[in-house]
């Protein structure tokens, strides 16, 4: 079973459609992933090909219960241990698993769980990546927030409360470029203790800029580590270009940013060799900038507007619980972020074996906080979403929930210094 | 409570010789943490005060406490500074636990960076209490820069692994001035006891406390084995504990004059 992605917009003109079709149908049309673009800085870098010899090689259904039960007593977990916590053999050991790693989880970050908000500023998007709502062949409401807007949003989302913001925008240069989104990250200083930013990749210097204006982590899902998987996934724009987008993480270190955040979009490929590649490459990160603070997100492919029926495939909520014990087992020290693509009942549960940080009254869409926020319809045109969340809880909702599950929520542990 | 056996940290007295750490577990429980722990100092990160009301950490500690700020999130001397100067601003008093990690895996310092902290710290007045890696030239190092303890590590934080590094704390009780306050690592009572036993004048404990089934017991139990085990080190242990065992018969008594 595959997802079918393809949709075609009654909206789009005849020559829009057959140059969709094309890309869709003819590979020979579309431009080579592995070729960077003009202006696109090319790092040497050994982590990409360390990763890549690991994950090819990866055969996990070689995996016994031996080497499970092998990696569930070693102290310190090694490569070998985490491909075994990833494999099918695995399974059956979901509970010893999620018992050593909520043992993992609390020697590092005791009993809190951090809550964000994401803050979307615009939705305009030039690449053709299928299974994205923001894709640029959607058929949705496209919108990008002005200065005094996202000052709104940002008015209305810290008035509930929170203190932590991760900005993100589609992957358009021409309509979001750094500048603009540089004001918004200075806008967010003023309202927020910490601002993280979900952005396409920019170049070392750039970052550097983002960081002056108050950013200090990054996220960039690589989506899936398949390169020729990823081929057949995003079509057109510069996404297409799978080893800058690898490379983003450590040019943002570069620029000096605290941290970096990384995963795969789980669903689009095979999830294990996904997962096992997500992980090492934020252990390879590590050991070569120790100082940075890294973390993961696990998000699954969710139904977009205009195609409802993208799903997960075979990543079920067992195969995802596997997933985030076996990545707290081998990076005890990394952040995980669930998001609210995943449902109340999954979180709840989650947080009190790995993940260490959940989004909370979360909007995918553009310019809607105060209608969600308060109920009160807003005159303002609004932008569509990315994709539908699960868990529609609010901030207080979450809050008290945490609570009531015996842990202490942290909305802020952070300095900009 | 001992007051015959006071704890001076940078001319300042307290009787109790449990440094109580917080933020890894609920607010609510910290009161009761502190009671139990009878605690006079506890530490508090500088990046976890820096909220709004919703959940202020200085909100939930008793008066009469002493706060100890630290610096934690810092990479180098120059945050280190910058974070123990807001602290100060923040009305969070002059003493500072110097915490400088260039390590995001096992949040081992750097004692270099450490040395350079302290002084500058120092200088301005803040009674500085560097954590540190136990060597025993850094620890010399923290003391001229003008520290007013040492901090060394038993084991990495939280790992509960108790005194790892048990024979190079050993040499910096031996071997400095300032009190040795036995930071990171400690997971049970018994190990904070044999740090006491060994001389160390005060123990800090933080993720020990935070993943105990209930907190404010483990709190108790860890201040009756501190006291324990001070009460040992000041009683003199005997021969057999001390360091390794000794014949009961003289070697000596061949000698005759």
């Amino acid at each position: 079973m595959e997802n079918q992605f393809f949709v075609d917009s009654a909206f789009l003109s005849e020559e829009a459609l057959s140059k969709k079709h094309r890309l869709e149908t003819d590979p020979s049309c579309r431009r080579s992933h592995m070729e960077y673009m003009p202006g696109m800085e090319q790092l040497q870098s050994d982590i990409c090909p360390t990763v890549m010899e690991h994950m090819h090689s990866y055969e996990y259904h070689k995996y016994t219960a031996k080497e499970v039960q092998a990696a569930l007593e070693h102290e310190t977990c090694s490569i070998e241990d985490f491909k075994a916590l990833l494999s099918p053999a695995a399974q059956p050991f979901l509970e010893q698993m999620a018992q050593k790693a909520r043992v993992e989880t609390s020697k590092h970050f005791g009993n809190t769980v951090y809550l964000f908000t994401p803050l979307y500023i615009a939705n305009y998007c030039e690449n053709y990546c299928v299974y994205c709502g923001f894709n640029c062949y959607n058929h949705i409401k496209r919108m990008k927030l002005t200065m005094e807007q996202i000052e709104h949003e940002m008015k209305v989302i810290a008035d509930s409360g929170m203190e932590e913001i991760l900005i993100l925008t589609g992957e358009s240069r021409a309509q979001s470029d750094v500048e603009y989104i540089g004001e918004a990250c200075k806008l967010a200083r003023k309202y927020f203790r910490m601002v993280g930013l979900e952005i396409y990749p920019v170049n070392t210097d750039e970052y550097h800029y983002l960081h002056t204006c108050g950013v200090d982590y990054v996220t960039v899902f690589q989506e899936t580590y398949d390169a020729d998987k990823y081929e057949t996934l995003h079509l057109m724009g510069h996404k297409r270009v799978w080893p800058y987008r690898f490379d983003s993480q450590e040019r943002a270190l570069r620029g000096g940013m605290r941290g970096v955040a990384l995963s795969a979009l789980l669903g689009l490929s095979d999830f294990r060799k996904d997962a096992l590649a997500t992980g090492l490459h934020a252990y390879y990160l590590q050991r070569k900038y120790p100082q940075a603070e890294i973390s993961l997100s696990c998000p699954r492919l969710r139904p977009i507007i205009n195609n409802d029926k993208i799903n997960p495939l075979d990543v079920g909520e067992t195969q995802l619980c596997q997933i985030l014990c076996a990545y707290r087992i081998f990076l005890p020290f990394a952040g995980i972020t669930v998001s609210s693509r995943e449902s109340e009942q999954f979180r709840n549960g989650i947080v009190k074996i790995a993940a260490t940080k959940v989004s909370a009254g979360v909007s995918t869409g553009i310019g809607d906080h105060e209608s969600k926020y308060t109920g009160t319809e807003s005159e303002e045109a609004q932008g569509d979403e990315q994709f539908e969340i699960d868990d529609s809880r609010s901030f207080h909702q979450m809050y008290q929930d945490m609570e009531g599950q015996g842990l202490q929520p942290v909305l802020n542990d952070y300095l900009y210094v | 409570m001992n007051h015959t056996d006071p704890l001076m940290i940078g001319g300042h007295e307290f009787h109790s010789r449990f440094i109580l750490g917080s933020g890894k577990y609920s607010m609510k429980l910290i009161e009761s943490a502190i009671k139990d722990a009878g605690a006079e100092i506890i530490t508090l990160a500088v990046r976890r005060a820096n909220t709004k009301e919703q959940e202020n950490i200085l909100d939930f500690i008793p008066k009469g406490v002493t706060l100890l700020p630290n610096t934690s999130g810092a990479r180098d001397a120059r945050e280190a500074v910058r974070i123990a100067r807001l602290a100060r601003e923040l009305g969070c008093g002059d003493f500072v636990k110097v915490e400088i990690m260039r390590d995001s895996k096992y949040l081992l310092p750097d004692n270099q960076q450490t040395i350079e902290a302290t002084e500058i710290l120092a200088k301005e007045g803040f009674v500085v209490m560097p954590y540190m890696y136990p060597d025993l030239n850094a620890a010399r190092d923290l003391v001229n820069a003008g520290a007013a303890t040492i901090m060394p590590l038993a084991s990495p934080i939280g790992s509960n692994k108790g005194l790892a590094t048990r024979e190079f704390i050993q040499i910096l009780i031996d071997e400095i001035d300032l009190p040795i306050i036995v930071d990171a690592g400690i997971g049970r009572p018994s190990q904070a006891c044999e740090a006491m036993e060994m001389g160390a004048a005060a123990i800090m404990a933080n993720t020990a406390l935070a993943t105990a089934g209930d907190l404010p017991m483990m709190a108790s139990a860890f201040r009756q084995a501190i006291e324990a085990g001070r009460k040992a080190y000041l009683s003199g242990l005997g021969r057999v504990l001390a360091r390794g065992a000794s014949a009961s018969d003289p070697l000596t008594g061949f000698l005759r004059n």
